[in-house]
């Protein structure tokens, strides 16, 4: 399903990370994933969590820059091959891939997969026809 | 070593100041004529040039500013009709107004007698070879330069500036006994001669550097480098060009030819006239020229005067190296660079009212200037992807570059991480040593 990430402005300086770590453990806000992509100078850190709204709220509080995008939340096996066949099935669609990260579930033996596509909405229908997401 | 000194030059004091009074009196009349913007700050002020009889009367003149070559652009503060201005030049581009001046026959002979005095002050003679490194083109330097030197009778090199190995090939093979160029280029030439290991074929004796700020530090290298005498030189395109003020072979100031022009030194604030000696905004009134005259034009540079009579012989007075601006104008790599322009600039690619966060940081690093400009990202600049941030970095840096002539790094960083003081931003963080003695 189609899920709200948390996109923050992280400059490349020791602590910037945990400065924002920091902020979400206190209130305490839970992360399902994450993933850094990083530019020499600075970095957009992309987040899961249980509670976007006040995570929002909290970090502009403290001068973060932060931003919401949707992003789809696939669920799977943790086994071998599993994040192989979901990227494989958009492939064969030709749809482009602009990131991707993986997060916990609190199912034991499951994980979710956090896709970016250009069309979101085209990225879904694809995986709920060849039976990667529920209806 | 004797200098040749014209009397112009040992004028004692009371003559100048009767032949500055004289001068005074014709240049205030024939501004009031033929400038509108002159005539109009003097009738509000309830002036007419009658009431001036001399240097005495000169505080009671109103000011003028680099912002009526702006408004005024380009030809709008001439005191003669255009079929009388024989040259024009300007500064150097950028987008927006760029300043023009204009000369008549009678100027550019005064100024090429203004850089010719200059030159034989610092013992250049007819029998030198003069490198004339300064751009040539609308900026002032190059031609300024090489029409002083040729009136003295030296052998001019019209050789303009950049080109490094072909400069040093020159300044070889065609003897140079004398350097003119800015100072940072004067380095770098230094610095490469002395990686190639030509300095002992160099005959150079004397150079004349200005057009930018330069340290006692900088002097020493480019001496050792070049194995040449460096000298200070002053000018500004809105009073002549190149020629306004030399040191001599002194060293102890830089001569003004206080028989074209009246400096004074102001009180920024205030505008208020100092005593003499004291240290406050250099003003400066041509008195001779005839195409674009200056009355009180303000240089927002910072320096003090001193009219005690010089071990060289002149009687004209010297002022020292500026100590700074009383304005927020730096000059970075040779150009003037005004805060405001950032700020337009980022206004602009922000798309917000209010301007982002951001801190001018400008250094000097193997004597080349550094100039970052951190900019505090914000939410309207900020996306999930990096390329789009790289992209935002990226236009801001070609909008600066057009906005400017030179290029900066821009960096994105953390809101609220440029330093406040008093609420104010601490916009400029200038580290570079700039000043001397």
């Amino acid at each position: 399903m189609i899920v709200k990430q948390l996109s923050v402005f992280v400059e490349n300086k020791p602590g910037r990370i945990s400065v924002i770590l920091d902020a979400l453990a206190k209130h305490p806000i839970n992360i399902q994933a994450l993933s850094l992509a990083d530019a020499s100078e600075f970095g957009v850190l992309r987040l899961i969590v249980d509670d976007i709204d006040s995570a929002k709220a909290l970090l502009r509080q403290i001068g973060v820059i932060v931003k919401t995008t949707e992003v789809l939340a696939v669920e799977m096996e943790h086994v071998p091959g599993g994040a192989a066949a979901i990227l494989s099935c958009l492939a064969a669609k030709e749809i482009a891939v602009e990131y991707v990260f993986a997060g916990a579930l609190q199912q034991q033996g499951k994980i979710a997969l956090f896709l970016r596509t250009k069309d979101l909405a085209c990225a879904q229908t694809t995986l709920m026809e060849a039976g990667y997401l529920q209806a | 070593m004797a200098n040749y000194l014209s009397d112009a030059e040992t004028m004692s004091r009371d003559e100048l100041r009767k032949l500055q009074s004289e001068r005074l009196v014709w240049q205030v009349r024939r501004t009031y004529d033929n400038v509108e913007c002159f005539r109009r700050r003097m009738d509000e002020a309830g002036l007419k040039p009658s009431d001036i009889h001399g240097v005495e009367d000169l505080h009671r003149l109103p000011f003028s500013y680099k912002q009526d070559l702006r408004d005024y652009y380009p030809y709008g503060l001439f005191a003669v009709p255009m079929s009388d201005i024989v040259r024009v030049h300007a500064s150097s581009g950028t987008t927006g107004k760029r300043i023009v001046v204009g000369y008549t026959e009678n100027d550019l002979s005064m100024w090429a007698q203004c850089v010719a005095r200059m030159l034989t002050a610092v013992g250049v003679t007819k029998d030198d070879i003069v490198q004339v490194a300064y751009g040539f083109g609308l900026f002032t330097g190059g031609f300024g330069a090489k029409d002083g030197a040729e009136l003295l009778g030296a052998t001019v090199i019209p050789i303009s500036s950049g080109n490094t190995a072909l400069q040093i090939q020159t300044m070889i093979d065609f003897g140079a006994t004398v350097l003119c160029c800015t100072p940072s280029y004067a380095l770098y030439l230094g610095e490469e001669i002395e990686r190639m290991g030509l300095k002992d074929q160099l005959k150079l004796k004397a150079g004349i550097f200005g057009a930018e700020p330069w340290t006692e530090d900088m002097r020493l290298q480019i001496e050792k480098k070049l194995g040449l005498k460096a000298y200070d030189i002053y000018g500004l395109s809105e009073i002549l060009g190149p020629g306004v003020g030399c040191e001599c072979t002194e060293q102890a100031g830089m001569h003004v030819w206080e028989d074209h022009f009246i400096p004074e030194i102001i009180d920024p604030d205030t505008g208020e006239v100092l005593p003499e000696g004291a240290q406050g905004e250099l003003v400066f009134t041509t008195i001779t020229k005839e195409g674009f005259p200056a009355i009180r034009y303000r240089t927002r540079d910072i320096c003090s005067l001193n009219y005690e009579p010089c071990k060289c012989g002149r009687t004209h007075l010297r002022m020292r190296s500026p100590q700074g601006r009383s304005d927020d104008m730096l000059i970075i790599r040779g150009v003037n660079v005004f805060p405001s322009q950032i700020e337009e600039v980022l206004l602009k690619v922000s798309g917000d009212d209010i301007t982002p966060n951001y801190q001018i940081v400008v250094d000097r690093v193997n004597n080349n200037d550094t100039f970052d400009v951190n900019v505090e990202m914000s939410e309207r600049l900020f996306a999930d992807d990096i390329g789009s941030i790289q992209a935002v970095e990226k236009h801001i840096t070609e909008q600066l570059r057009n906005m400017l002539g030179i290029g900066a790094k821009v960096h994105l960083v953390n809101p609220k991480t440029i330093e406040r003081s008093e609420g104010k931003a601490k916009r400029v963080i200038d580290r570079r040593k700039l000043t001397r003695n």
